[in-house]
C-alpha cells in the first residue's frame, strides 16, 4: 500500500467521537487526505459550526496518524462546501439504524428564503420494533444533529439523525 | 488497568485536544479564500464581522442561561443546542475579525471588550429570564424573530463576494433553519393552546416587539458594504420576515406582529445598549479577567 493510501486509511477509520459506532469517513466529513513529504494533510469538515465534536475529532485523527507511522499531519477544518447528511454513506446509514438512530432523509435544497415548516413531520419507524407508530419527543436531543423520538408501540425512545 | 486516579485514566496526557474551547481556530478559515474582497474597506470589513459575530455571541450566552432552568429536560437541551450553533458562528466571526484587523484573536474580542465596545442589536442582550421577571414564552418569541431575521439575512449573504461571510452562511443558514422551526412550534402551541398560555405568549412578544426595528435598520457600515455585493442591508428582509411572522402568528391564532419604533435607529450597532448587557458581559468574562491566561 502506498503512503498516502495507509494515511487515507489510517484517517478514515477513525470513529466519530459521538456516533462511535460509524467511521469518520462514512460520515463524509473527511474532505481530502494528501501526502506532502513525510507530513499528512487532512481537510475535516465540522457537521455544525458549532459541533464541540471537532476537536475531539482532530486529535483522533492525529493519533490514528501517529499510530500509523505519520508522527507530522496538519488537520484543517473546511466549511465550504457546507457538510451535509446526504454525504452520509450508504454503510453508515446501516449502522446508525442498527444502533437506534434512524438515517436521514434527502437535505432539503432551497432556492430564495427557506419556507416554514409547519405541519408534523411524517413519524419515523422504530428502529427497534419497525412500528410506524412513533412520536417526536423533541427536535433537538443529545446533540444538535439528532431529534428524539418515542415509539409508542414498544414504548422504547429512539433517535433520528435531522437531514441538514 | 488498575488506576489510581479516576480522572488520570480518562484524561490522556499528550494532548488537551479534545477541549472544545482550545483557541487557534483561525484554521477553521484555513481553506476558503480569506482575501479581503477587491475595493473593501478593511475596517468596514471587520466591522460588519463584528456585527454579525457580537449578535451570536450574545445571543449565545443568553440562551445557555437556560440551560438546567427550562421548563423540561427537551427544552434544556435545545436550547444549549441552538446556543452552541450560534456560538460556532460567533467563532469564525470574530476570528475573521481579528484576521482582517491583523489584531488580536477571538477570545481577546469575546473577553476582553466592555458593553460600549459591543456591535449587538439589543434583541440579544435583553434579560427574558430564566431569572426574575423573565419568561420562556418572552424567550420564545425572541428566538422567533431573531432566527426569522438572521435566517433571511444569511440565506441572501451566502451569495456575498466575501468568501468567508458567504461560506458561513450558507452552512449557518441551515442551522437556523432548525432554531426557526422550534421557536415556531413553541409560539404556535402557546399561542393557540389555553387562554393562560394566549396571555403569556401575548405579553412575551409585546416585551420583544420594541426591539424589532432595529434589525432592519441599516448601518452606514451596512450600507456600504451592501453595495459592494458583501453584505446584506437588513431594510431588504423586512418585508420578508414580516411575512414569515404573520404566517406564524395566525396558526397561533395570534394577531400579526406591531413593531413599535424605538428611539434610535440602530443603537446597539452604535455601541448603545441596555443595562442587561453589562451583568451579561460580567458573567460570561469574569473567569478570564480573574484569571488572564488561565487554560484547561
Amino acid at each position: 500500500m502506498t503512503g498516502v493510501a495507509r494515511a487515507r486509511q489510517a484517517v478514515e477509520s477513525v470513529l466519530d467521537p459521538e456516533l462511535p459506532v460509524v467511521t469518520l469517513a462514512e460520515l463524509g466529513v473527511i474532505r481530502g487526505v494528501e501526502l506532502n513529504g513525510d507530513r499528512v494533510e487532512v481537510a475535516l469538515t465540522p457537521t455544525y459550526t458549532g459541533c464541540p465534536a471537532l476537536a475531539q475529532m482532530r486529535a483522533d485523527i492525529q493519533a490514528a496518524l501517529a499510530r500509523a507511522g505519520f508522527p507530522r499531519c496538519e488537520i484543517t477544518t473546511v466549511l465550504a462546501p457546507a457538510w451535509t447528511t446526504d454525504w452520509i454513506s450508504e454503510s453508515g446509514r446501516r449502522k446508525l439504524a442498527d444502533h437506534a438512530i434512524t438515517p436521514p432523509g434527502p437535505a432539503p435544497r432551497h432556492q430564495g428564503p427557506v419556507p416554514l415548516t409547519l405541519a408534523p413531520r411524517p413519524p419515523e419507524t422504530c428502529p427497534r420494533c419497525g412500528s410506524g407508530g412513533t412520536v417526536e419527543l423533541s427536535r433537538f436531543s443529545g446533540t444538535a444533529c439528532r431529534s428524539l423520538h418515542s415509539c409508542t408501540a414498544c414504548g422504547e425512545p429512539f433517535e433520528h439523525m435531522k437531514a441538514i | 488497568m488498575p488506576t489510581e486516579n479516576l480522572f488520570k485514566a480518562l484524561v490522556r496526557e499528550d494532548d488537551n485536544g479534545q477541549w472544545a474551547f482550545g483557541t487557534g481556530f483561525t484554521d477553521g478559515l484555513a481553506r476558503v479564500d480569506r482575501g479581503v474582497p477587491e475595493g473593501v474597506d478593511r475596517a468596514d470589513l471587520a466591522e460588519y464581522c463584528l456585527m454579525l459575530g457580537d449578535d451570536a455571541l450574545i445571543y449565545a450566552q443568553r440562551l445557555s442561561e437556560w440551560c438546567s432552568k427550562a421548563p423540561e429536560i427537551e427544552e434544556d437541551i435545545a436550547l444549549a443546542n441552538i446556543a452552541l450553533d450560534l456560538l460556532g458562528h460567533a467563532r469564525v466571526l470574530l476570528a475573521r475579525v481579528a484576521e482582517v484587523r491583523e489584531e488580536g484573536d477571538e477570545d481577546a474580542l469575546a473577553y476582553w471588550r466592555d458593553a460600549p465596545q459591543f456591535r449587538n442589536v439589543r434583541l440579544a442582550e435583553l434579560d427574558l429570564g430564566p431569572g426574575p421577571g423573565g419568561d420562556f414564552a418572552a424567550t420564545m418569541a425572541r428566538l422567533l424573530l431573531f432566527s426569522s431575521w438572521r435566517l433571511a439575512i444569511f440565506t441572501r449573504l451566502a451569495g456575498s463576494r466575501d468568501r468567508l461571510l458567504a461560506a458561513l452562511a450558507a452552512k449557518g443558514a441551515k442551522e437556523i433553519t432548525y432554531h426557526r422551526d422550534h421557536a415556531t412550534q413553541w409560539v404556535i402551541r402557546l399561542g393557540a393552546g389555553t387562554s393562560y398560555s394566549r396571555a403569556r405568549m401575548t405579553a412575551g412578544l409585546d416585551a420583544v416587539w420594541p426591539y424589532a426595528e432595529e434589525l432592519f435598520a441599516p448601518h452606514p457600515v451596512e450600507t456600504r458594504l451592501a453595495a459592494q455585493g458583501v453584505a446584506v442591508d437588513p431594510a431588504t428582509v423586512r418585508t420578508e420576515v414580516l411575512g414569515v411572522l404573520t404566517e406564524v402568528l395566525a396558526h397561533a391564532e395570534l394577531p400579526p406582529p406591531a413593531f413599535v419604533p424605538d428611539g434610535e435607529p440602530h443603537p446597539g450597532r452604535d455601541g448603545e445598549h441596555t443595562e442587561e448587557l453589562g451583568p451579561l458581559l460580567d458573567e460570561m468574562q469574569s473567569l478570564v479577567r480573574a484569571m488572564p491566561g488561565a487554560t484547561w
